[in-house]
């Protein structure tokens, strides 16, 4: 008796696996299309912000003493900041759907590399924080006299805020996808810590105005500091005395968030799951 | 012979249950082999053990000659899984999820020849959302089999469907089968194990407690069969080894035809209804 290994063709065994990186690029374009035929989904997660900058901003129209900065440009960092986490929300209830609903129980069927499932939700997160951010600072321009900077280094920095930004948000996101039991309480367990952390943050309320026990708890997430650093990027040094340290801190910023990139593909790494708990 | 699966001995205890207790199986190659038994009964943990999805406590197993508790993309390339329950891709049209699919393995076969024969052709179009139950579940046998597997394995296929869509699967799965596919069918329908399989085994707690052919399963086609007839007001049966012994003895005695006459042998359901009481005492 010969067991079937030796009858496979040899041909078939030999015939190459694809590669990594383009079934990345492959997920990441169905996940696009995917998350663009969801139109309600889309608008929203689009509007949100957007009505966000425009209700804070036109309530608190006011100078901020002695700066020339105007609350509305403070928000627009905020929601920037914001923005940059959406991939914390997004992939941690999307990511508990697709556990759900047998999604990852599927792809782990088949062949596809775990590497470019995450691939893809990368790429699709970038792209729809972009896509935010970029509507985000059309807005502030227009209806609140945000000031793009005009200096390389400025922009250096926006780039390498908001990519640790999204990269460290995102793989929290992963993470925290765990925690639901089930797809209909996801959007509950996801949303609310990231609508503390928004609060906490400096996003809607400076953090000179909250108590420092508060600021202590939000300067162990990563939402505090990618607010921080726009901040940087958007009010200038002129902006630097509302700190509560007197300046932006960047070096801090980076320490924080890269840290937070390394620290968040350990956690996901570590208690990525991909059947649900029902299925054990 | 060539064996796709064989299983030795295979073990898988949750807490404190024994879900899996020392299950042996040899599938054959380009065989429909069909695994039936009651829910708990074990027969889901032991094909996600096949299929890679579990890690088992105890035994040899081996599929396509590979150990599947160490799962590789080449061994996953050559195998297909058609889960129970999939709802997932539902904003994606059928002809995008199978060509994305397709794109998952080293040798797919053509997307639009797989829509062809699931016949999804006129829906290939169509967003999988807005696909019935039925086509829903050619969907996934469409993604199952897109890679040119060796080994399919099939999950209750079939439930939750009407009668004229069963028939349709069938006539699908024969075709799969026909192309030389080896096939692992898990289900509760005893219709459908003498319609597609080859061989049967059935799982009761946990074991195996019977396997064969589904026209011979557990003594069927030996087992004594019982003759009816109506004699005056009264209905009489006799079991008998040799039915046909018996009816010519009737005819003999009516001088033609027998009134009430029927010949009942045990159905498959019979055989396992007593196969897997057996097997939970």
């Amino acid at each position: 008796m010969t067991t079937s290994v030796t009858e496979t063709p040899a041909a078939r065994r030999a015939a190459a696996q694809p590669s990594a990186v383009r079934l990345g690029l492959s997920r990441a374009a169905l996940e696009t299309r995917m998350f663009f035929r969801e139109k309600d989904a889309v608008i929203f997660t689009f509007a949100f912000p957007i009505v966000l900058l425009v209700i804070f901003g036109s309530i608190f129209s006011g100078a901020l003493e002695g700066t020339g900065i105007t609350v509305s440009q403070l928000y627009v960092a905020g929601l920037i900041g914001a923005a940059t986490m959406t991939g914390f929300q997004n992939l941690g209830i999307s990511i508990a759907v697709e556990r759900d609903d047998g999604t990852l129980k599927r792809l782990r069927g088949t062949p596809l590399p775990p590497a470019a499932y995450f691939v893809g939700k990368a790429l699709v997160t970038l792209l729809v924080s972009s896509v935010q951010v970029v509507i985000l600072l059309a807005i502030g321009v227009v209806l609140f006299d945000l000031e793009l900077p005009s200096e390389a280094s400025r922009w250096a920095t926006f780039a390498w805020v908001f990519v640790l930004g999204v990269l460290g948000s995102s793989l929290l996101g992963i993470a925290v996808s765990s925690l639901p039991r089930s797809r209909k309480s996801a959007t509950a367990v996801i949303t609310m810590p990231f609508v503390v952390l928004q609060f906490i943050s400096g996003v809607f309320i400076p953090a000179t105005q909250l108590p420092s026990w508060l600021v202590n708890v939000s300067a162990v997430f990563p939402l505090k500091w990618m607010c921080q650093g726009f901040r940087s990027v958007f009010l200038g040094d002129t902006g630097a005395a509302l700190e509560i340290a007197g300046s932006y801190e960047l070096d801090r910023v980076a320490l924080v968030l890269g840290a937070w990139v390394v620290g968040g593909l350990l956690l996901c790494l570590m208690t990525f799951r991909w059947k649900s708990r029902s299925d054990g | 012979m060539t064996t796709a699966v064989r299983v030795r001995g295979l073990a898988k205890r949750y807490g404190d249950v024994q879900a899996v207790g020392g299950i042996d199986l040899d599938i054959r190659e380009g065989e429909v082999f069909a695994i039936l038994g009651p829910n708990g009964a074990g027969k889901s943990t032991t094909v996600e053990i096949l299929e890679g999805y579990r890690t088992r406590d105890a035994g040899e197993v081996s599929v396509l000659g590979a150990d599947p508790g160490r799962p590789t993309r080449e061994w996953r390339s050559r195998i297909g899984i058609v889960l129970q329950t999939a709802e997932d891709a539902a904003e994606v049209t059928v002809r995008e999820a199978v060509r994305h699919v397709a794109g998952y393995y080293p040798r797919a076969k053509d997307p639009d020849e797989v829509i062809e024969q699931v016949g999804l052709t006129e829906k290939a179009g169509k967003r999988i959302r807005q696909l019935s139950g039925g086509q829903r579940r050619r969907v996934d046998v469409a993604l199952g089999v897109i890679g040119d597997p060796e080994l399919l394995f099939l999950d209750e296929p079939t439930t939750g469907f009407d009668p004229e869509a069963r028939r349709q699967f069938w006539d699908l799965i024969r075709s799969l089968a026909h192309d030389g596919t080896t096939i692992v069918l898990t289900t509760h329908y005893l219709d459908e194990v003498e319609a597609l399989a080859d061989r049967v085994t059935v799982v009761a707690g946990g074991r195996v407690v019977a396997e064969g052919e589904p026209g011979t399963l557990g003594g069927r086609a030996t087992a004594k069969a019982t003759v009816s007839w109506s004699e005056g007001d009264e209905r009489r049966s006799l079991e008998t080894d040799a039915p046909t012994g018996t009816v010519l003895e009737l005819t003999g005695r009516f001088d033609g035809e027998v009134p009430g006459l029927t010949v009942i042998r045990p159905s498959l359901e019979d055989i396992y209804l007593r196969l897997i009481g057996a097997g939970a005492r």
